[in-house]
């Protein structure tokens, strides 16, 4: 089998390698009550898309490093400067300034609980978490927003104090590799990869 | 604390009076693998010639340029869909264009026609909508649908929608539903009273003869939310003709049909429900400051709004529509009504945020008896049906049709025609489904005049179309 497609970034241009696209034969679907005449085809696809986390990329590449950037807004003209985000945006949406970036780790070890939750029984195609997932929303004191994320050790209740964990080893550079953990829990009972 | 502008705030206004002319319709259904999508959308259109005693041909010769409510065209791997709709329906060299906002893509394209018309450039265009959700498995199905969540932050989570909007019916539940079993019982009954009335529409794809008991062992989806508390999964397509004064009298001159008067706004909110940001409460004009100021003392956790709990976009789209249509209280000037009813609980949500009930007491709603076509616990009407079609959980939810599949069937009640339409034996045979032999018209006596809630996932878009009988006003043309 040829190398899976994957690809670096040299001179601002996109260097890519391997398969991109696999291709396979269509197949008749045939309808069985009128005497097996062709209704239409299936169609398989298969292809590897590339995307870039732009000014959000430090953000993903802190997770891998068990850091929780977050940013805010210090433009002194801006009528909500000081206002802090977390999810990470890149621009204040009031002022449109490119908002200073923070490491709020601390601040989420500390101050961070559960504002609403959700246990999923079912996923969409290629998802990559344990079932059932256990979406939370986390309210930070001092943050004007609610980062979704999902709890891997304890049950969500609101109002629950929560710890941010992060998959150090192996990491998927998606917002999976960030996660959390019940006020409480030991280094032991965290998933495979994931630290403090 | 995020504040509004006066000028964002501004009450809409149209150029010239906008009518509705006529609309049709497909039939609904989980998959319809016989047919194509361009089939269903002549179904639609040449419904709508009949209602108005014209080809289709006539009809299009009225019509001046296309607007096409299309949410996903991965779901059908066609690019530019619209165009091939377009073409299929013989509307060329009009110009067209096409319009998604997720679940609220069928109210936007009402509210670019409407636009279109009130602005002077066009006397009479088509409004028609479509979605195929038939094309792929349910599981690849909610990995589509997962897309229109934030990529990045969003979606990787497992990629099910159903979680990212059910934290928010979880929020709910516990604030202002204090988790108890009676507010789960008036959950179930909702889902009870749409798939009910989804039996007597032989356009609608479930009918359900059910119980609240049903309802609360169906399988758990996300908790508190069962499978019968959700929506459909569906194909199908809906058009309207909308139109000028003259030209809307002229199109309807052969037939029964009234043109109706249309208004449609829109709201919005952050795509990322973790973008929300604190913020006062807009009020309606049936509402006062001091509604408000005990409510967390009521509710604990009711504090912060819109918090996860409330959905600003449906209460933006309710503040500039009844300003610009004169609505004061909808429960007195609104004669019926159909809402986005994704989930039983956002239906409850959607009545608080346009107003039907104050923040906390949308339940009351139901338990009053006040949304049934009948009222079980008078026997008399309801004071204001809601969803008799259906709605997303009985009648069907082809995300791009679905806007104009509820302004039709609000419509149908202010025509007079519901019977008409619903009742003929020979669509309910064309359609391969069996009329009940319980069937009820459902047809609201005297409806002059209605509304229609088109909303997008986690309320990122919504809309608001108000239909009223010309000769039914609440509010003089001053400004024409
Ligand atoms: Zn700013």
């Amino acid at each position: 089998m040829s190398l899976y497609g994957n690809a670096k970034v040299k001179n601002w241009r996109y260097k890519i390698k391997g398969n991109f696209h696999f291709s396979h034969s269509p197949s008749p679907i045939r309808n069985v009550n009128d005497n097996g005449h062709l209704l239409g085809i299936t169609k398989p696809r298969h292809m590897i898309y590339l995307h870039s986390y732009g000014g959000e990329a430090p953000f993903f590449e802190g997770l891998s490093q068990g850091k929780l950037l977050g940013t805010r807004c210090d433009n002194p003209g801006c009528e909500y400067k000081g206002t802090i985000y977390q999810p990470y945006r890149i621009y204040c949406p009031d002022c449109l300034a490119r908002c200073t970036e923070l490491d709020m780790t601390e601040t989420a070890k500390n101050r961070g609980y559960i504002h609403t939750f959700m246990t999923c029984e079912r996923s969409g195609a290629f998802n990559t978490l344990d079932k059932p997932i256990k979406f939370i929303n986390i309210e930070f004191e001092g943050v004007s927003t609610i980062l979704m994320s999902y709890l891997s050790v304890g049950e969500p209740k609101i109002g629950t104090r929560v710890i941010p964990i992060f998959k150090k080893i192996d990491p998927s550079y998606t917002i999976t590799d960030l996660s959390w953990v019940v006020e409480g829990t030991q280094a032991d009972q965290l998933p495979d990869g994931f630290s403090f | 604390m995020i504040r509004f502008t006066e000028n964002q705030l501004k009450t809409p206004q149209f150029m010239r009076p906008v009518y509705l002319v006529t609309a049709g319709q497909s039939k609904f259904d989980r998959a319809i693998p016989e047919r194509k999508t361009e089939e269903l959308c002549v179904d639609a259109l040449t419904m709508a010639a009949e209602l108005v005693n014209l080809t289709p041909a006539e009809l299009k010769g009225y019509i001046h340029s296309c607007y096409y409510g299309h949410f996903a065209d991965h779901f059908g791997d066609q690019l530019l869909g619209e165009a091939v709709i377009h073409d299929r329906l013989g509307l060329d060299p009009l110009g067209n264009v096409g319009i998604k906002t997720g679940g609220a893509t069928g109210g936007s394209t009402l509210w670019e026609a409407a636009k279109t018309v009130a602005s002077g450039y066009s006397d009479c265009v088509l409004a028609m909508g479509w979605e195929r959700m038939d094309e792929v498995p349910t599981d690849e199905g909610n990995f589509l649908i997962s897309c229109a969540a934030d990529k990045d932050w969003e979606s990787p989570l497992g990629h099910i929608y159903t979680g990212y909007y059910a934290v928010m019916a979880q929020r709910y539940w516990q604030v202002f539903g204090k988790e108890e079993d009676s507010f789960r019982k008036t959950l179930a009954e909702i889902s009870v009273k749409h798939h009910g009335y989804a039996r007597m529409n032989p356009f609608a794809q479930s009918p359900m003869k059910i119980t609240v008991e049903d309802v609360l062992n169906s399988p758990v989806v996300a908790y508190p939310l069962r499978a019968l508390d959700c929506c459909l999964m569906s194909v199908g397509a809906a058009c309207a003709i909308i139109a000028d004064e003259k030209t809307a009298m002229e199109i309807a001159r052969n037939s029964d049909i009234k043109p109706l008067r249309i208004w449609v706004t829109a709201g919005s909110h952050t795509l990322r429900p973790a973008d929300r940001r604190p913020m006062d409460i807009p009020l309606l004009p049936n509402e006062t400051p001091d509604l408000y100021e005990d409510l967390e003392n009521r509710f604990p956790g009711a504090g912060r709004y819109p918090g996860f709990s409330a959905f600003l976009g449906a209460r933006m789209c309710a503040y500039y529509g009844y300003r610009m249509a004169g609505v004061n209280d909808p429960c007195e000037d609104l004669d019926v009504i159909e809402l986005h009813d994704a989930f039983t609980i956002s239906d409850i949500q959607t009545y608080e945020d346009i107003g039907i009930r104050p923040y906390g007491q949308g339940r009351t709603y139901v338990e009053s008896g006040d949304c049934y076509h009948t009222n079980p616990k008078t026997g008399q009407p309801g004071k204001l049906p809601s969803n008799l079609s259906g709605g997303l959980i009985g009648c069907m939810h082809a995300v791009g049709a679905t806007g104009i599949m509820q302004t039709f069937e609000i419509a149908n009640h202010i025509w007079g025609i519901w019977e008409k339409i619903h009742g003929d034996e020979n669509r309910w045979k064309a359609f391969r489904r069996e009329k009940p032999a319980d069937w009820t018209n459902l047809q609201v006596n005297g409806a002059k005049r209605g509304l229609a809630i088109s909303h997008a996932g986690v309320g990122s878009h919504v809309t608001c179309t108000i239909l009223m009988d010309p000769d039914h006003l609440l509010k003089q043309d001053s400004s024409f």
